[in-house]
């Protein structure tokens, strides 16, 4: 292939370098292409179907901010990235946004200079045990082996948990979830614990799903949510609001369905008017048009349609709501008020 | 006549007798197996534990080969049509998911409509090796080879027909510059002037001439991103970029190696030495972690090329060593007989040394080869789906999570043909240059 590749991308890169640094709006726009970050494929968060077109709740959060600007949820450059290289993608400019099952902490927001949107699921790391073994909740597991990623947050949980409790474990380490699937499915362990939705999953994927239950207990908080690059705040306003109005959507009984009628004349309450645009101009403060949120819902529907097309009771994963209810229904999920 | 003869010599047989068939124990089946299997006690045992392993084997993989599935939507749908054909919980293999995703694991996420265009650069590729591979073919067909690769990136990634030409013009002017000015005024300057003026033709001449003609006559495919290479074929694009950037660079490096200029003789130590002496994954995270940081904000270098940069290093310092290892298997004669024919140094590696050198390195060079190709997977880390991170991304979908070996297998079997093509030519080429008296 030459060096025609070599000199050729670096003229690219050169002229790419020159075209300066705007804010990431301009950028986005001038591009007419999102850079979305996204994991190498997780069920239900993300994954290419057999068509290449990427799917999941995570990809719905990039899809919903496209269309917000753009008016077409395609027009997303999907990244994928792995642990190790996300927040480099992320603080090199190689993609705008991190839609990435990533955990809010203290550190990733202060000292590795990242700003998180919002929380788009709460997560919490869960025990799945064979029904055979006759436990019914996490307290019952004094001497169990566990099956447990090495050198992950869960590890740590892990340990925490089990010495608050004054009980004792077996830890059998695993490399990845796929090699964690086959060592609990072969029986090298009792217990296998990793995020609860990852465990519904993994449960989703066997062969008797039914043989083996998800204890109650969440033993971490996980608050997993789409990440910026701290300075630019204008775009992470326009992320975080976005998020928001898929949120409020539901909130407010605004569907994919249902928004065009609801966005055609101002209905009788202004909250619904404000974020649709038919009373007053919200878009205009975050550089988008009046109609933004409309474009957004109708990307993928509203937050609840999103979770329950990709992650919801009727899919495979089959995860309930839960914390991620609204907060009317008991949830966590809260929509800051447009006003 | 006849009578009287066998009266007078009796005990002489005057007719041949029919040939007796060999005993029973000696000949046929029974004969080799005891010659090869069964010679001895000792020999006896292992034969009967090996066919008791490969039974053991073949029982357990046939019946979930003999039980496959090839027509499903899904991991669950699978399962449905064993239970129903073969009976639950029977082994059978899912290879639904390969007819779902096959065009997936080959091309990645490249345009569907656009699938000649990879299958077109590999005619290109095959059809330009063929002058390089053999010799007989007219001399002309070069050309071909070594215009290829532009025919090959215009293929791939589209865009303007102008940019790959631009980038080529490049190298005429290089080539020019040096039959031109190594005639008027001596073989250095020519090599400099061939070094200096294509890179400063292309620096700063290069893009605007082929925006300008792209500008006047627009002509071109549609572009396709890096982004979009994926399985198969980014492991093809990534290991062939890097064998064939790799072999030139390697060579160089060795010639370095050995050159009696202080300068050149510790660079090309020092670069070998340090790309050998580090893991070829921390150079990919070098490629996708540490430039980003070295380079300016809002630099996008594209990820791939990063990646291909990396891998024809290092594969060049492996060729360097292996190359080094035919250059010091040459007799000293050798040099010294290139010297007292009064060549110079180029001409004396290009006729003498370095054709038997190679000829003697052939073997370690595919072998570099091969394990550069499949060390392509490596890229899975660094985000990039090859085959590998396909798997990972296939399984991610709620259809087929719960999938392994199927996919394994599959891949592994892309990956043998190729290596294995691999390595039977440098079989043929081993034997076709064979010229010592043996």
């Amino acid at each position: 292939m030459k060096k025609s590749l070599f000199f050729g991308a670096l003229t690219v890169a050169t002229l790419i370098g020159a075209a300066a640094h705007a804010s990431t709006l301009d950028d986005v726009k001038a591009r007419g292409k999102l850079n979305c970050g996204v994991t190498t494929g997780l069920v239900g968060f993300a994954a290419p179907d057999a068509n290449g077109v990427w799917q999941g709740f995570d990809v719905a959060v990039c899809r919903a901010v496209a269309a917000a600007i753009f008016g077409d949820p395609m027009a997303v450059n999907f990244v994928p990235t792995t642990g190790a290289t996300r927040f480099t993608a992320l603080a090199s400019g190689e993609v705008d946004l991190l839609s990435r099952v990533t955990t809010w902490t203290f550190t990733r927001d202060t000292d590795l200079k990242f700003d998180f949107a919002a929380v788009a699921y709460y997560d919490g790391q869960g025990f799945m045990v064979p029904k055979s073994l006759g436990v019914t909740s996490a307290k019952d597991l004094d001497g169990a082996t566990i099956c447990i990623q090495t050198g992950t947050t869960t590890e740590l949980n892990l340990a925490d948990y089990f010495r608050a409790n004054n009980m004792s474990y077996e830890p059998v380490p695993i490399e990845t979830n796929a090699e964690g699937q086959q060592q609990f499915l072969a029986g090298a362990c009792d217990v296998y614990t990793t995020d609860a939705s990852g465990l519904a999953a993994t449960r989703a994927a066997f062969e008797h799903p039914g043989d083996y239950i998800i204890l109650p207990e969440i033993i971490s908080k996980e608050p997993l949510g789409p990440v910026v690059r701290h300075g630019d705040n204008d775009w992470g306003d326009l992320v975080r609001w976005t998020f928001y109005a898929l949120v409020a959507a539901e909130e407010y009984g605004i569907t994919s369905a249902n928004v065009d009628e609801m966005a055609a004349a101002p209905t009788q309450n202004p909250e619904i008017n404000r974020i649709l645009g038919t009373e007053g101009d919200l878009g205009a403060m975050i550089g988008l048009d009046k109609d933004w949120a409309v474009k957004a819902i109708k990307a993928g529907g509203n937050y609840g349609e999103i979770f329950e097309k990709n992650i919801g009771e009727n899919t495979p994963v089959g995860l309930a709501r839960g914390l991620n209810a609204q907060w009317k229904q008991g949830g966590l999920q809260y929509a800051m008020p447009f006003r | 006549m006849a009578e009287a003869a066998s009266h007078t010599t009796s005990y002489v047989r005057d007719k041949m007798l029919p040939q007796a068939e060999p005993p029973t124990l000696q000949k046929g089946a029974i004969k080799w197996m005891r010659d090869n299997l069964f010679s001895g006690w000792l020999n006896s045992i292992l034969t009967i534990v090996s066919i008791y392993v490969i039974w053991a084997v073949v029982s357990d993989l046939f019946p979930w080969f003999a039980n496959s599935i090839w027509r499903a939507d899904s991991l669950t749908q699978c399962r449905e049509i064993r239970n129903a054909t073969v009976g639950a919980d029977a082994p059978a293999a899912c290879f639904a998911v390969i007819v779902d995703r096959w065009q997936q694991l080959l091309f990645g996420f490249y345009p569907r409509e656009f699938y000649w265009r990879p299958i077109l650069s590999l005619v290109v590729m095959l059809t330009a090796l063929m002058p390089v591979l053999f010799p007989r073919l007219p001399r002309a067909a070069l050309l071909w080879s070594v215009s290829a690769p532009f025919v090959i990136f215009f293929l791939l990634w589209g865009g303007s027909v102008w940019f790959p030409l631009a980038a080529a013009l490049g190298f005429v002017i290089g080539a020019v510059a040096w039959r031109l000015v190594s005639a008027a005024s001596g073989a250095l300057l020519g090599v400099l002037a061939a070094i200096i003026l294509p890179i400063i033709y292309w620096l700063y001449f290069a893009a605007p001439l082929a925006d300008g003609l792209a500008g006047s006559v627009p002509l071109g495919l549609e572009a396709v991103p890096s982004k979009q290479f994926g399985g198969f074929m980014l492991s093809v694009v990534i290991g062939i970029s890097g064998i064939v950037l790799s072999l030139p660079l390697g060579i160089l490096l060795a010639l370095g190696r050995q050159s009696p200029l202080f300068i050149i003789n510790k660079l090309s130590v020092g670069f070998i030495e340090i790309i050998r002496g580090v893991p070829l994954i921390v150079w990919l995270f070098t490629a996708s972690l540490l430039l980003n940081y070295f380079l300016p904000p809002g630099t996008n270098f594209d990820l791939m090329l990063r990646v291909i940069i990396m891998v024809t290093l290092f594969a060049s310092a492996y060729i360097a060593e292996v190359v080094r290892g035919g250059l010091a298997a040459l007799p000293k004669g050798q040099y010294e007989a290139a010297d007292a024919l009064g060549l110079d140094y180029w001409k004396s590696m290009r006729l003498i040394i370095l054709p038997q050198a190679l000829k003697i390195a052939i073997p370690g060079i595919v072998n570099t080869f091969i394990g550069l190709f499949k060390d392509t997977t490596l890229v899975v880390f660094i985000g990039l789906l090859d085959p590998i991170g396909l798997t990972n991304a296939i399984r991610a979908s709620t259809d087929w999570n719960g999938i392994y070996w199927e996919l394994f297998l599959f891949i592994a079997l892309m990956f043998f043909v190729f290596c294995f093509s691999m390595g039977r030519y440098s079989l043929y080429l081993e034997k076709k240059l064979r010229r010592e008296h043996r």
